[in-house]
């Protein structure tokens, strides 16, 4: 599970809040300390995962592979979606995967029987893929040049908007029985990503889910968001998906 | 979000630091911490005195500098505070664009003469 913990301590920023009344926040405190030398240091808390996915996207830029980071909650569709978009790209395009699981070899299995290149990562207990994790998959993987490179991240919809892998962009993926508010609930992971595919959208009769007003909240927390409307399942919209893809590797 | 993991980083951090100046021990750690960082400040404290234990960081004050969120409006121009990620504008009701708040570093470390 994530590793923070402040039990018995009062969360300074956290906010206690009931519908129709105002917030209540608790506050923090400080001390003092007595003189000493002092060395600037001015060095960012995740210097060291933001280097070595610094280390990782030149890697995959001077190889001109294009590294897409998939994230979402769990459930979104992630691994149908890639089982789909690797069975239309069917050769012509290389592709690889780096999967991101928990546990089990599960999703790493389904894209072994498209035929592609892929390797799973376990975090174990992690929520999230970091940029160690995606370096060392990369040594096993070896992926070749000028080509697409999927990481199908942990599915969770917080921390991996804080980790840098290397990639060329963030991919974020929202089914459309996941609730149209979802990008004001979590908008850090919106203002991270480049793309958002909406998917199941074969779903749409069954639901009251509207399309566009999901697409306004995510506007609100990054307005320069590509938008896909899109079911894996059935197909419809993957052209348009994958037109994207054959662009963006031709740019790469 | 995962405190103890930054904690960790930030032991390690002020250590290599510390050692490179050729000090024995941390007294004070001066970090800047945005209020839309996602970090919690006191869920932090509480694991780099963990993190801390037994390193040349142990006992070190931990000193934070909390960085308002603020943005600029894409359509008036004007920088306003930011509460969330998505706060409209007070002008003209437009999405700021965050400019500052979600800073996470180590500015500087007090160590022994």
């Amino acid at each position: 599970m994530c590793d923070s913990c402040g039990c018995g301590h009062d969360h300074h920023g956290v906010i206690i809040a009931v519908p129709g009344r105002s917030s209540v926040a608790s506050g923090a405190h400080d001390h003092h300390h007595g003189p000493g030398r002092t060395l600037r240091v001015e060095q960012d808390v995740l210097a060291k995962n933001n280097h070595l996915a610094a280390h990782n996207r030149e890697w995959l830029t001077a190889r001109k592979i294009l590294a897409l980071n998939l994230v979402s909650s769990p459930g979104s569709g992630k691994t149908t979606l890639l089982e789909q978009t690797i069975r239309r790209l069917s050769g012509t395009l290389p592709v690889a995967v780096i999967e991101g699981d928990q546990q089990t070899l599960l999703d790493a299995e389904r894209i072994d029987a498209t035929g592609a290149p892929v390797v799973q990562v376990n975090t174990g207990a992690g929520c999230h893929l970091d940029a160690d994790m995606v370096h060392r998959a990369l040594h096993t993987l070896a992926p070749p040049d000028h080509s697409l490179l999927f990481i199908e991240n942990v599915g969770n919809l917080v921390c991996p908007a804080m980790f840098d892998l290397g990639e060329a962009a963030k991919v974020v993926i929202i089914s459309v029985t996941e609730g149209e508010d979802k990008p004001l609930k979590y908008p850090a992971m919106f203002a991270a990503a480049t793309l958002c595919l909406i998917n199941k959208t074969d779903l749409l009769p069954h639901l009251d889910f509207s399309v566009a007003r999901c697409m306004e909240y995510a506007r609100r927390a990054n307005p320069d968001l590509t938008f896909f409307t899109l079911s894996a399942r059935t197909g419809d919209g993957m052209d348009e998906w994958l037109t994207w893809l054959n662009d963006a590797l031709r740019a790469a | 979000m995962h405190e103890m993991s930054l904690a960790l980083s930030i032991v390690e951090l002020v250590v290599t630091e510390a050692k490179a100046a050729g000090a024995r021990q941390v007294d004070r750690i001066e970090l800047e911490v945005g209020t839309l960082s996602g970090v919690l400040v006191d869920s932090l404290r509480f694991c780099f005195e963990a993190a801390a234990r037994e390193t040349m960081a142990a006992g070190a004050e931990l000193a934070v500098q909390e960085i308002a969120a603020s943005g600029r409006c894409p359509a008036c121009g004007e920088e306003s505070p930011m509460a969330g990620l998505i706060t409209d504008c007070p002008g003209c009701g437009q999405y700021l664009l965050l400019e500052k708040g979600r800073e996470l570093r180590v500015v500087s470390i007090t160590v022994d003469e």
